[in-house]
């Protein structure tokens, strides 16, 4: 049979009321309750802040990389069209204020070519040349040797016929330089038409794309129509190479858009036709960029766990204190409860017993005197008949009446020590008094109790009826603990100079180690829902209050020892 | 050598009758009163050597009792019956001039024991 560790008396104060203090496991839940919806509340909203920030975030840096290469692309579409209708129509105005004649004189050519450098800039224009409808070279002025150089079966000297002003692609020709024309047909009066024809060395073309500036990934270059480079690309090399990225087709309104390249790479590509050219311009900038900078993915995610870990670490933290307190606290209250339930029980108890004790007294004077009386009588007659009968029932009247009389006395002792504060008393005796309530239980139970005294041990200054209830509680739980015929013994001896040890062992069933070390807190009980584990709480409590210690041993099966240490003097 | 004369007083009448014929048996001359008023008549009315007065009682209480019996009679000795508990009455009593006290039930040869001595001392 499992070892009930309280007394009885305080089964009553085993309430509903008291019930909520007692289970570990409601805690536990609360404890987890509050930390789910706290982390709930906190965690939650953090989050979608988060990836709500970061796809706004997202969002805008897209838009602005996008936004701003097409003001780049707007930027430097306008700029290469503003510096190819310049000079297109400074040959435009040359070859209209230039008479033939004047055009074919030699040092006129070169005299108009300084003009034109100056006014530009030096090395804007790289020759000028004069070509006749035939297609040959009449003037020349430039450092290359290009006089009587005939252009009838090229490109740009057809279409130039054609159209009138043409601007051509980027072009190795005779000098084997990258370069390109810009030439203008004019009318002869009835003898046909020639062409003034300039040409503009490739990287002037470059140096134009990137006077705006280019940040370190992205990367502007021109193209023709067949993918060919007209001005050097940082990703695809030198002028005449062939991008290998599938350009798509340019209208003279910039476009952005979000592509593949040929490494299928995501890139953001702005693209427009460059307006009476054979130039595409393009521009682009790695997709990766949107990702790299900023607020990233694994940035958010690093910053989020970090978050959720601080926060989690300080609401378990903050839980555990308030869960804590809260549970100390009802534990305090829950006791104190119980312990003032517990006193006015035991008051009214005492005040009981001293009224049936009282009542019951005078009578038990009155027999004991009648019976005395009788006595007297039958021992004054010399010849009473069954003399020795009669005294025998007398003596035993009278012995009943001790018995009663030791009864009552004990129960006004009870009563009278209730509220007793502090006083000198002989533990031993106290012990007595104390085996005397359970004498009855005892003896049904054949169960033996010894009480036994070391000589000399001193009185203690205590309190008479909180020590009342401390071996009261002690000894309940070793009759319990022992069976029927057991053992109980109590010994009284001087611990050390200022302390009397009271030792009470018991042959019982004993107690497991796990169970010891939580013996005497609060709500510990072996048996679930026979009483309330307040009984060693509240003795243990009483003890501390009294100066003294209280200790406990015990092995399965063997038995258990608690010994009461209480101090000679009580302090204060 | 003259017999003893006690006054035993109790508010049990059946208690006060049979100590009375108790101590008759013995050769003290007992007479008995259940009531503090009675004792105090009886007193007038004849001598006694010792008063053995419980201490309380409905009406005049014991204490108020002593505290006239030394006023008229310093030299009568009385003695305390207490129930238990009644520790504090027993001591004002004995302050107030009672010679000693027995707690009840009283054993009978104790009674006569102790009012030997007080008589002695008278």
């Amino acid at each position: 049979m499992p070892r009930p560790l309280e007394t009885p008396a305080p089964r009553a104060a085993d309430s509903e009321a008291a019930r909520p203090y007692l289970s570990g496991r409601s805690y536990g839940r609360l404890r987890r309750t509050v930390v789910l919806a706290t982390a709930a509340v906190s965690i939650l909203p953090l989050v979608i802040i988060s990836f709500l920030y970061h796809d706004q975030y997202e969002r805008s840096l897209r838009a602005e990389t996008i936004d701003g290469l097409a003001r780049q692309v707007t930027n430097s579409k306008r700029t290469l069209e503003f510096f190819l209708t310049e000079r297109r129509s400074a040959l435009s105005f040359i070859v209209r204020d230039h008479s033939f004649a004047e055009l074919c004189d030699l040092e006129a050519l070169p005299r108009i070519m300084r003009s034109m450098n100056e006014a530009f800039a030096p090395g804007s224009f790289a020759d000028l040349g004069l070509v006749d409808a035939g297609g040959r070279q009449l003037c020349y002025s430039g450092p290359y040797d290009l006089k009587g150089r005939d252009y009838h079966d090229q490109d740009w000297f057809y279409r130039v016929t054609r159209r009138g002003v043409f601007i051509s692609d980027v072009f190795l020709g005779y000098r084997n330089n990258p370069h390109f024309a810009i030439a203008t047909r004019h009318e002869r009066d009835r003898s046909g038409y020639y062409i003034l024809r300039a040409t503009i060395n490739a990287d002037v073309l470059a140096e134009q794309l990137l006077t705006g500036g280019l940040a370190p990934h992205d990367d502007v270059f021109v193209v023709n129509r067949d993918g060919v480079l007209q001005a050097p690309s940082r990703r695809y090399g030198a002028v005449l190479r062939t991008v290998p990225l599938k350009i798509p087709y340019a209208t003279a309104e910039v476009q952005v858009l979000e592509l593949e390249d040929e490494r299928h790479q995501p890139i953001v590509l702005g693209i427009a036709q460059i307006a009476d050219s054979p130039f595409i311009l393009v521009s682009i900038r790695p997709q990766v960029r949107l990702k790299s900078g900023g607020l990233s993915l694994p940035r958010l995610l690093a910053f989020l766990l970090l978050s959720i870990a601080v926060i989690l670490g300080v609401i378990l933290w903050g839980s555990r204190q308030f869960v804590s307190n809260l549970r100390a606290e009802n534990l305090r209250r829950a006791e104190l409860m119980h312990k003032v339930e517990y006193s006015n029980k035991l008051a009214t108890v005492g005040r009981l017993a001293a009224g049936v004790a009282h009542e019951i007294n005078n009578p038990l004077t009155i027999i004991n005197e009648k019976a005395g009386l009788l006595k007297d009588l039958v021992n004054l007659e010399a010849e009473f008949p069954r003399r020795d009968k009669v005294l025998g029932i007398v003596d035993s009247v009278l012995g009943s009446v001790a018995r009663c009389r030791k009864v009552t006395h004990r129960l006004l002792g009870f009563a009278k020590h209730m509220d007793v504060q502090s006083e000198t008393i002989a533990v031993e005796e106290l012990l007595r008094e104390v085996v005397g309530f359970l004498g009855k239980e005892a003896e049904y139970r054949n169960v033996t109790i010894t009480v036994e005294a070391e000589p000399g041990v001193p009185n203690v200054e205590s309190d008479r009826g909180q020590l009342q209830q401390v071996f009261l509680n002690i000894l309940n739980n070793a009759e319990a603990a022992v069976k029927d015929g057991g053992r109980i013994d109590i010994r009284v001896h001087a611990a050390d100079e200022r302390r009397v040890a009271v030792s009470i062992t018991d042959d019982g069933v004993g107690i497991s180690a796990d169970n010891l070390e939580r013996i005497f807190e609060p709500f510990f009980t072996t048996q679930e829902g026979a009483g309330t584990g307040l009984g060693l709480s509240i003795t243990y409590g009483i003890v501390q209050k009294l100066g003294g210690d209280i200790t406990v041993e015990s092995e399965i099966g063997k038995g258990t020892c608690f010994t009461v240490l209480l101090p000679i003097r009580r302090k204060g | 050598m003259a017999a003893l004369r006690v006054l035993f007083v109790d508010d049990e009448e059946e208690l006060v009758s049979t100590v009375v014929e108790r101590l008759g048996l013995r050769g003290i001359e007992a007479t008995g009163a259940t009531s503090g008023q009675e004792a105090l008549t009886r007193v007038e009315e004849q001598a006694f050597d010792v008063v053995v007065l419980d201490v309380r009682m409905p009406g005049l209480g014991g204490l108020d009792v002593i505290k006239r019996l030394k006023q008229s009679h310093p030299d009568l000795e009385v003695i305390l019956l207490s129930g238990h508990g009644a520790k504090e009455d027993v001591e004002v009593g004995l302050r107030l001039g009672a010679f000693d006290y027995l707690q009840k039930p009283v054993d009978l040869e104790d009674l006569i024991e102790i009012l030997k001595r007080a008589a002695a001392r008278e």
